[in-house]
C-alpha cells in the first residue's frame, strides 16, 4: 500500500478516484517469482523499472529483495511526445533514452509498456534493452492478445506487488491507447537475442513473458595457439 | 528553522538542527544528523545528506539519508537516493535510482548520474556521493 493510501484509508475515505489511488484488480501472476528467481542470481541485483513509480514495489524491490532499482517511467515520454504531437520521433527517442551502460542490469521490469507502441518504436526500444541487460540478466513483459478496443478513455496500469504470485492492476488516464498486439513469434523476434524461459497466457487476455540473455559464450581467441604454429 | 520562499542559497549548506526549506537551494546541503523538509514551495538543485528528508517540493540533485527518505503527493524527486528507508507516495514524482541497501554517508565516489536532471546537479567542486559497493 502507497503512502497516500495509506493516509486515505486512515482518513476513511472511500471515493479515492482511479487516477487518485483506488485499489484496483489484484491478479495472480506466474512469472513474477521466476523472475526473482532470476535475480538471484545476481550478488547486488539491478533492477530497472519501466512503469510508474510505486512507492510499495520500491520498498519491496528495494528491502525485500535487495534490488538497486532504477526508475524510467516510460509511460511519462510517450504522454509528453503524444501531448506534443511527435509520436513518431518515439523511435529516435528510444536511442538516447538509457544512459546506463551496457550489460550493467541484472532485470528489467517493462510490465505492459510494449502494448502501446509501435513496431518501430518497440524495435528499439528492446534493442536498447537488450543492450543494457546483463548476460544471465532477466526481463519481464506483459503482452495484451485481445485487439484494442476504441475505447474512450484509454489508460495505463500501474503494476503493484502484493506479494511474490499476485499483482494488483491500478488503471490510471493515458493519452494513447494500445495499439495492435504482437504476435508470438513477433515477440521472440523482437527481443533477440534473449531467449523466452516462461511464456503464460492468461485467461484475461495477457501474455506474461519471461526472457533472459544467453551467457556470454567463451571468446574465441583472436589467433588460437594452432593457428601460430 | 525554516528558509522562507524569498529566500535563494547558492553554495554549501550546513546545520546542526532540523531544517525546513521553502526557499531555492544551488549547490550542497549536509545535515546529517538531523531531518530535512523541503516545503512545497521549496527547489533545491543540490547534492543533499541528512538524517530524514521529506520532499513536498522539487529536489533535482542526489540524496544521501541514514534513516528515510520520503517523497510526498506533489513532491518530485530527479536524482539517485541512497537511505534503507523509501517512501514514495502515488502522485510523487521520481527519476532515478533508490538504493536501500547502501549505508548513507559511508564512503565518496562520485557516481554516474541517473538522469539528465540529476547530471545538471552535479556541479564542480561538490562533494560526491558514497559509493556504490
Amino acid at each position: 500500500m502507497v503512502l497516500s493510501d495509506f493516509f486515505a484509508r486512515l482518513r476513511g475515505d472511500d471515493d479515492v478516484t482511479a487516477s487518485g489511488g483506488t485499489d484496483g484488480l489484484i491478479k495472480p501472476t506466474k512469472v513474477l517469482t521466476r523472475f526473482l528467481a532470476g535475480l538471484d542470481a545476481s550478488q547486488h541485483p539491478v533492477l530497472l523499472d519501466l512503469g510508474p513509480v510505486v512507492g510499495s514495489n520500491v520498498t519491496f524491490f528495494g528491502g525485500e529483495v535487495g534490488c538497486k532499482i532504477l526508475i524510467e517511467d516510460l509511460s511519462k515520454d510517450i504522454e509528453r511526445h503524444v501531448s506534443q504531437s511527435k509520436i513518431a520521433e518515439l523511435p529516435d527517442f528510444f536511442e538516447q533514452r538509457f544512459p546506463q551502460d551496457s550489460e550493467t542490469v541484472s532485470g528489467i521490469l517493462c510490465w505492459d509498456i510494449f502494448d502501446y507502441l509501435e513496431r518501430a518504436a518497440a524495435d528499439r526500444l528492446a534493442r536498447q534493452l537488450t543492450r543494457v541487460l546483463q548476460p544471465g540478466g532477466v526481463l519481464l513483459a506483459f503482452f495484451s492478445t485481445a485487439d484494442p478496443q476504441s475505447t474512450i478513455h484509454p489508460t495505463y496500469t500501474r503494476h503493484v506487488v502484493v506479494d511474490r504470485s499476485h499483482l494488483e492492476y491500478r488503471p490510471y488516464k493515458a493519452a494513447r491507447a494500445k495499439q495492435r498486439p504482437l504476435l508470438n513469434r513477433d515477440i521472440q523476434r523482437l527481443f533477440e537475442p534473449l531467449r523466452v524461459t516462461e511464456n503464460f497466457l492468461l485467461k484475461t487476455h495477457q501474455r506474461e513473458v519471461l526472457f533472459r540473455k544467453p551467457a556470454q559464450t567463451a571468446q574465441v581467441p583472436f589467433e588460437s595457439p594452432l593457428a601460430m604454429r | 528553522m525554516n528558509i522562507g520562499k524569498s529566500v535563494v542559497i547558492k553554495g554549501e549548506l550546513n546545520g546542526s538542527e532540523d531544517l525546513t526549506i521553502e526557499g531555492r537551494v544551488e549547490g550542497k546541503i549536509e545535515i546529517k544528523d538531523h531531518s530535512l523538509t523541503i516545503g512545497s514551495n521549496g527547489k533545491i538543485k543540490a547534492q543533499v545528506f541528512a538524517k530524514a528528508l521529506i520532499v513536498l517540493g522539487e529536489v533535482n540533485g542526489n540524496i544521501a539519508a541514514s534513516e528515510i527518505v520520503e517523497i510526498r503527493d506533489g513532491g518530485s524527486v530527479d536524482g539517485d537516493i541512497v537511505s534503507p528507508r523509501v517512501a514514495i507516495a502515488e502522485g510523487a514524482h521520481f527519476r532515478g535510482s533508490v538504493d536501500m541497501q547502501r549505508k548513507a554517508g559511508q564512503e565518496s565516489t562520485p557516481p554516474k548520474p541517473a538522469s539528465p536532471g540529476a547530471r545538471q546537479a552535479q556541479m564542480p567542486g561538490q562533494v560526491a556521493q558514497p559509493t556504490v559497493r
